[in-house]
């Protein structure tokens, strides 16, 4: 592996590593736009899934990985943001007014519900999340007049400038654009002085507040942003499905949403891909392995679920960066590859540090 | 007085359901007050405590009082394997990987049961099932709603007894105040704590039994957790008594809103006054604020 020599401060705001990165991003950006003429509807379609997990995924990751920050709600904030943008379209607001509005609403939401319990910190706050989740959640189910309850809300086909968005190339493309868009925006956040403040909270909310950080300014932004950044995911979602259903946005997808950045690997713009990544092929590779397991064990109703929690369990107890860690490890054992030490990557041992002090 | 009646008998089946929420997030707080682990998990290990009691006393024809013995006994050992095998493991992750882990855990139970038992929901009969208690006046109360609460009572009865009187308790006190110090005192700080789990999946457990003459057991039932969550950070989450006190707080509290206020507002009655509590006093209503030293 080649090593990476700093020789002046401005390298550290760069927003690749190197020119070799961009070359790469530049190459798989390459490869993503031609997917649609050289892969059938089927897995385009997967595709566009793939990138909607992500830009929560990425929101989440700005909110978890990068300010330490745990909510157990986000789904609300992607329900808020589905049905803002389809609603807004049902009354005929155009799609490029709709698609920032409900961004925009969804981070007002996440200021209103972040003023109070951004006091909070750690366990609390993942409380919290999780009953204005579930509070959100009923709401979207018994209030019929906005989300039409059981019956579900057909979402109308986006148009921008007249150039209609149809079909699953279209939903690809669309949600291609807004994730290149969230992700550019994360990694500049992340480079400014707010990333920076942010990942100070993350790392110790009381030093951070001994250099100056204002932390509830600091923690309300962060989970605005990281809303409205899930909002948009919102928005890309239910076009995605074309239809909403009230039901859909409840505990479990909020726990989805935390697992793509668990499993991808806490505190990494590429851990939010790939967890996203992971979150959306497993139904997949679950339904086409069904078949061919032994036992009768792909007959289980639960065994969903169940994978999806024991592969929690076991990437939490073996591998806490997640797949983005293995991911650095492997290309680092290529790197060096006669010379790989074992001791490089044993992990330290680690002592339960209290939080009972704050 | 019919009125005044209707209401007395709406509070203790608020208190009754209270009392299980209660029980429940008496669990947490054991386990957190001693571990700082918060085991979402917790209505699972109920669940699966109520699945061991029908199987004792449903499938398997035993008498009520010794399948409820063993139901505890076998959650309880069940909890201690948890802690010897999985959760020992994440000690030094940062708390909210030990909420996922929970979580994580939370599924791969429900889908066992699943498997084990089905999904459909079943019950068994008990001493207490459709029973009616006459206190006189024409005050009528069900058994099982005094059977659930005179439970309780005596429950928390023999904890406080085990945690103030025996040397095991005590120890497990100490462990949970200070475990560097404990474990110079030489108390076993690794086999206490799995003991606290044990111990915690034991009370679910018998939250679980109780709740049978009252409630169908099925995989789902786990989501009871949730309110029981209500509860504990109601009692500031760390103080045994704030989780039962706040326990019959959410149960009344539900009650009274499932009468008086419009349809839908039950369910979400707990959440609320969980984020209000939040919101109003942010350390619970039992909670105890320390602040670090630089």
């Amino acid at each position: 592996m080649r090593a990476m020599f700093r020789t002046s401060y401005a390298q550290d705001l760069l927003l690749a590593r190197s020119p070799a990165a961009w070359g790469w991003y530049g190459l798989l950006m390459l490869v993503l736009l031609a997917i649609p003429h050289m892969l059938g509807e089927f897995y385009v379609g997967e595709m566009a899934g793939v990138f909607v997990f992500a830009i929560a995924g990425v929101g989440l990751m700005l909110l978890i990985g990068y300010t330490g920050l745990v909510s157990l709600g986000h789904a609300a904030f992607l329900g808020i943001g589905a049905y803002t943008n389809a609603i807004l379209l049902t009354k005929g607001v155009p799609f490029i007014f709709s698609l920032p509005a409900a961004g925009l609403l969804t981070a007002l939401f996440g200021v209103l519900i972040g003023i109070p319990t951004l006091r909070m910190s750690g366990l609390y706050l993942a409380i919290a999340t999780l009953a204005f989740g579930s509070i959100v959640g009923i709401v979207l189910e018994k209030w019929h007049g906005l989300t039409g309850g059981f019956d579900g809300l057909a979402v109308p086909t986006p148009a921008i400038f007249g150039y209609v968005i149809e079909g699953r190339t279209g939903v690809y493309y669309l949600s291609l654009a807004i994730l290149v868009a969230v992700l550019l925006l994360a990694m500049n956040i992340l480079r400014s002085p707010l990333g920076r403040a942010m990942v100070a909270i993350r790392d110790s909310e009381i030093s951070a507040q001994s250099m100056g950080i204002h932390l509830a300014f600091y923690k309300t932004v962060a989970f605005a942003i990281s809303a409205g950044i899930t909002g948009l995911a919102g928005a890309a979602y239910g076009h995605y499905t074309n239809y909403l259903a009230p039901d859909g946005f409840g505990i479990l997808l909020s726990i989805q949403l935390v697992t793509i950045v668990f499993i991808g690997g806490l505190g990494s713009l590429h851990g939010a891909i790939f967890g996203a990544i992971f979150i959306s092929m497993l139904p997949q590779a679950i339904a086409l392995s069904r078949d061919s397991l032994p036992f009768g064990l792909g007959r289980l109703p639960g065994l969903e679920p169940s994978l999806f929690g024991i592969i929690l369990v076991l990437v939490i107890m073996f591998e806490p960066a997640g797949i983005n860690g293995r991911w650095l490890k492997a290309k680092r054992w290529f790197g060096e590859f006669p010379l790989h030490r074992r001791a490089a990557f044993r992990r330290q041992k680690s002592y339960a540090k209290s939080e009972r002090l704050r | 007085m019919d009125e005044l009646v209707r209401l007395l008998q709406l509070a203790i089946n608020g208190t009754a359901a209270g009392c299980i929420y209660g029980l429940v997030a008496l669990g947490f707080v054991l386990i957190y007050k001693a571990t700082e682990m918060v085991n979402f998990a917790q209505g699972e290990l109920m669940m699966l405590g109520a699945f061991f009691a029908y199987t004792f006393v449903g499938m398997w024809g035993m008498n009520y009082w010794v399948g409820f013995a063993l139901a505890i006994a076998a959650t309880a050992a069940f909890g201690y394997a948890l802690d010897a095998v999985v959760l020992r493991r994440v000690i030094g992750q940062p708390q909210f990987a030990v909420v996922m882990l929970t979580l994580g855990l939370a599924f791969i139970f429900r889908a066992v049961a699943g498997a084990v038992w089905g999904y459909d929901s079943v019950g068994f009969l008990t001493p207490f099932t459709n029973k009616v208690a006459d206190f006189g006046g024409g005050v009528i109360l069900g058994q099982d709603n005094v059977s659930i609460i005179v439970g309780t009572v005596i429950l928390c009865a023999v904890l406080y007894v085990f945690f103030s009187r025996t040397p095991l308790g005590i120890a497990m006190q100490a462990s949970s105040q200070n475990q560097l110090a404990a474990y110079y005192m030489g108390i076993p700080v690794r086999t206490v704590f799995s003991l606290i789990w044990a111990i915690s999946a034991g009370v679910s457990a018998v939250a679980a039994v109780l709740l049978v003459p009252v409630s169908m057991i099925d995989v789902n039932m786990g989501i009871l957790g949730f309110k029981a969550f209500a509860a504990a950070v109601l009692g500031g989450f760390g103080s045994i008594p704030g989780a039962l006190v706040g326990g019959i707080i959410v149960g009344i509290t539900e009650q009274f809103a499932g009468r008086f206020l419009p349809a839908g507002s039950m369910e979400l009655t707990s959440n609320i006054v969980l984020l209000a509590v939040l919101i109003v006093w942010p350390q619970g209503l039992f909670g105890q604020v320390i602040r670090k030293r630089v």
